[in-house]
């Protein structure tokens, strides 16, 4: 591209040739993500406004059903998502201390904890699901109103939250591939920070589901 | 590429001139340019606009007689919900913002395009793929969507029609109301030019601003609302069906603290325009800018604590009931701000009836009338009377078209020559919003009375003695479509063949009116460095100097 | 922030990494999850979720302080985040005035 005209000569060098527009801002991109975790923060506080006001109806349901979750699995999780965050931070800081390699294996640490969350979920609704307890099931049509509820709200927010976790997952997984590929490196590390942000998002939502389904009871 | 060497206009290639990657069709659907997405926009806009008039023409028709005329009640159900869903999810919502906001924005704050140009021209595709989706839902084997625009449950987990496919198009659609809203935001922050502070900035950049955060905040919670609509009906979890425990109010509540805030997403953008417009005309600055610019965040912030009064009938707590109504009064505070600057600004100002003024004009008595009535509706006893009856019809139509759509038009005509180039014929433009109020005040007036004398909305039929009002106010309706269907011929034809406008044919101060008409790609030659506030006219030489 | 037309202030700088301080956040947040979960052990009546909620937003207040770097950020950030909790409370007053009284 030659330049556009003598006027716009001085913007055009600037920008680069091809994409004029592509101006780095690694403040304004932190800003925009953290506006974007609003909205994923008010997307699940729809969910809580509806749990507190179904706990206020249903109080003795709603203990009454915490019992039949298993604490040392959501504790379990709990550890695991913790500590997946810890990993995550310190694969951002292996980068910003020029360590690549040490930055992907703390990545894929934090990847794989990310499964394993999955994992403990999995044969956690698995169990539930055998029991005849899932919306729909034989079971839970024949508990009172305010468990159905209960487990209502338990399945959609863990089943959100864990949709959270796979998108995470995947989001993780492209800033791997960009960091091999040095598109990610220590000179430009806007986007592993902001995919952190992400995932200690999940982290911070998880830090409230725990208590309010599995402890209170 | 030497074809954007060539310069047929003067000195500069314009946005439209400019030759990027791609050439044609895909030049447009594939550009990151804010100006060309800004028109995607607005030509889609325009589009679904037509789409949701027509609809509205034919639910008047049937209303001519009582009983069934041209249609059954089944799809008097249908068109209202979408007549609804179109008008204020894909035309009215995103209007203004992402439409004129797009355009304007970037090169008002003095920047040469939006922070991220790449998730805007996404928005933009999340966008026609909901509209798409909303429209496409009309053909699937359960037939229109029949729940009202509101969706309201339990009605919507059972009726058979097709619900989540028009639910998930919502969906879609906020997902690109909040990507635009965290643009906006951004851009503001980070890449306003040099010396234009907050309080340095015009009045619209404040207004879309407050949009932005409202967006951001509140669409989530419809978001969530949706889902679980859809997970309710996909797997019967049972959350908002009383027959499983759940509490149908509390969708109610979900809903409206999106949707009430959602409607000063759509009316504080076009409060942003009357206070671009009435300064320009009246050659003075603005009354009470400060005033005006906070305000904008007072109601974004307050508007999105009232949302129950959309609920004094549902069986809230009596406690709820009276607060939210207090509430509520409380929004009339920084609206009344607006308007008595709006009103102080034009005082010895020396004023030239442009047509943009005059739409200005039009909007402030049509706004006025929908304003005072919604005081009526938001005190609780009249409430109570006049709930879901026409009178809530006439309101909102007063509010939403006298108010936004009004303005979207005055913008319309009024950076038509920025954004083309090129002049309408003003006279037929005057006589085409001449036509319009008089259409709307028969059609919407006559709903006012209809509604306090009893006559309930979303109804295909109706008793007898309504019957001269109705037909009155069907007649208003084909004078209403008639207005505005010459009103878009001529922008059309002005388009086609207009006069040749010039860089700032209104006397603008602001800084799209400092850049050639259409502007060049990058907006600026050289970011510019701003000394004054946005309106001082007494600096009107100094700034426009470069301009011509 | 002002706009400036080179790309000076907006390339970000790492200032300090460290490994130790977040490995110290991280034992912290153990601690209090297992706290929190000895303290549902207990009998407190209607102060058990008022407990829990507390220890749930001191762990949240390490995380987006520490993890998610707010502590080290503009003053911007930290009123967007206030505003942002302090909208939802808002809203959730407003809707248990209805729920709670109805």
């Amino acid at each position: 591209m030659s330049t556009n005209s003598t006027t716009n000569a001085t913007h055009e060098e600037e920008h680069g040739h091809e994409h004029v527009h592509d101006l780095r801002d690694d403040y304004g991109s932190k800003l925009g993500m953290w506006l974007f975790l609003f909205t994923e923060l008010i997307l699940f506080g729809g969910l809580f406004l509806l749990y507190m006001s179904y706990r206020f109806q249903y109080f003795p349901e709603f203990q009454l059903s915490a019992k039949s979750l298993k604490i040392w699995m959501g504790g379990l999780n709990t550890i695991i998502l913790l500590t997946s965050s810890l990993t995550m931070v310190l694969s951002i800081t292996a980068l910003q201390r020029r360590k690549i390699k040490a930055s992907i294996y703390w990545l894929i640490t934090t990847i794989v904890f990310a499964s394993g969350f999955l994992v403990v979920k999995f044969f956690e609704w698995s169990d539930k699901f055998s029991h005849g307890i899932f919306p729909g099931g034989e079971e839970l049509a024949l508990k009172s109103q305010g468990e159905k509820v209960f487990y209502g709200l338990y399945f959609t927010m863990t089943g959100l939250h864990g949709l959270h976790v796979i998108i995470g997952m995947i989001i993780l997984g492209f800033i791997l591939v960009f960091i091999v590929k040095g598109k990610v490196s220590p000179d430009r590390f806007a986007l592993i920070e902001n995919g952190g942000l992400y995932w200690h998002l999940v982290d911070l939502i998880w830090i409230f589901l725990f208590p309010l389904f599995y402890l209170l009871h | 590429m030497s074809d954007s060497t060539v310069n047929t206009n003067g000195d500069y290639v314009n946005f439209y001139q400019y030759k990027g990657k791609h050439s044609g069709i895909l030049g447009w659907l594939l550009s990151v340019d804010h100006k060309r997405i800004g028109l995607l926009y607005l030509g889609s806009m325009v589009l679904f606009f037509l789409v949701g008039m027509t609809l509205g023409f034919f639910m008047r028709l049937e209303m001519w007689n009582p009983g069934q005329d041209v249609m059954g009640p089944q799809t008097y159900n249908a068109l209202f919900t979408l007549h609804g869903i179109i008008m204020i999810f894909l035309v009215i919502i995103p209007g203004i913002p992402a439409g004129f906001g797009n355009f304007f924005l970037p090169i008002q704050i003095g920047a040469e395009d939006v922070s991220f140009p790449r998730l805007n021209l996404l928005s933009w595709y999340l966008y026609t793929i909901g509209g798409l989706l909303a429209v496409a839902s009309l053909f699937l084997s359960g037939g229109p969507i029949d729940t009202g625009w509101t969706f309201y449950a339990p009605y919507s987990l059972r009726t058979g029609t097709e619900v989540i496919m028009p639910l998930m198009a919502a969906f879609i659609l906020g997902f690109s109301s909040i990507l635009t809203g965290v643009n906006f935001v951004t851009t503001v922050h980070r890449l306003r030019a040099p010396g234009m502070t907050f309080f340095k900035m015009p009045l619209f950049i404040w207004a879309l601003y407050s949009t932005a955060w409202i967006q951001i905040i509140g669409t989530p919670i419809i978001g969530i609302t949706i889902l679980l609509v859809i997970v309710e009906r996909l797997f019967g979890v049972g959350l908002f069906d009383p027959a499983m425990g759940g509490d149908p109010i509390l969708f109610q509540h979900l809903f409206w603290i999106y949707s009430h805030p959602a409607v000063y997403i759509m009316i504080l953008p076009a409060m942003g325009v009357v206070s671009e417009i009435i300064p320009t005309f009246s050659r003075k600055t603005i009354f009470g800018y400060g005033a005006i610019a906070v305000s904008s965040i007072a109601i974004a912030f307050v508007g999105t604590l009232v949302w129950g009064h959309h609920m004094f009938t549902s069986g809230m707590s009596d406690e709820s009931r009276w607060v939210y109504s207090f509430l509520t009064f409380i929004v009339a505070l920084p609206s009344g701000v607006k308007i008595f600057n709006w009103v102080a600004t034009m005082y010895k100002g020396s004023i030239k009836a442009e047509t943009p003024f005059l739409y200005v004009m039009a909007f402030i008595f049509l706004f006025s009338i929908g304003g005072l009535t919604g005081l009526v509706l938001g005190s609780l006893a009249t409430d109570v009377h006049l709930h879901d009856t026409y009178f809530v019809v006439a309101h909102f139509h007063y509010v939403m078209f006298g108010g936004t759509i009004f303005i979207f038009f005055a913008a319309l005509h009024y950076w038509f020559p920025k954004m083309f180039g090129k002049m309408y014929n003003t006279k037929i433009a005057n006589i085409a919003l001449a036509i319009m109020v008089v259409g709307f005040n028969m059609l919407y007036f006559t709903f006012f009375i209809l509604g306090y004398l009893g006559m309930p909305r979303r109804y295909y039929d109706y008793l007898p003695e309504f019957q001269g009002m109705h037909q009155f106010a069907t007649v208003g309706s084909w004078v209403l479509i008639a207005g505005i269907l010459l009103m878009f011929t001529n922008l059309f034809l002005g388009l086609k063949n207009g006069k040749k406008a010039g860089n700032n044919p209104w006397g603008g101060m602001t800084l799209e009116w400092t850049v050639p008409s259409p502007p060049p790609l990058l907006n600026f030659k050289k970011i510019p460095t701003v000394k004054y506030g946005p309106y001082e006219y007494e600096h009107y030489d100094e700034v426009t100097k470069n301009v011509n | 922030m002002s706009y400036t037309d080179t790309n000076e202030g907006k390339i970000a700088h790492a200032h300090d990494p460290r490994y130790g301080i977040n490995v110290m956040i991280w034992i912290t947040l153990l601690s209090l999850t297992v706290i929190t979960i000895a303290v549902a052990g207990l009998d407190l009546g209607n102060y058990t979720l008022l407990v829990a909620m507390f220890i749930a937003a001191i762990k949240s207040g390490f995380v987006i302080n520490y993890f998610m770097h707010i502590r080290f950020e503009d003053l911007l950030f930290k009123l967007f985040i206030a505003g942002v909790i302090m909208v939802l409370l808002v809203v959730f007053v407003l809707t248990a005035l209805d729920v709670f009284l109805r």
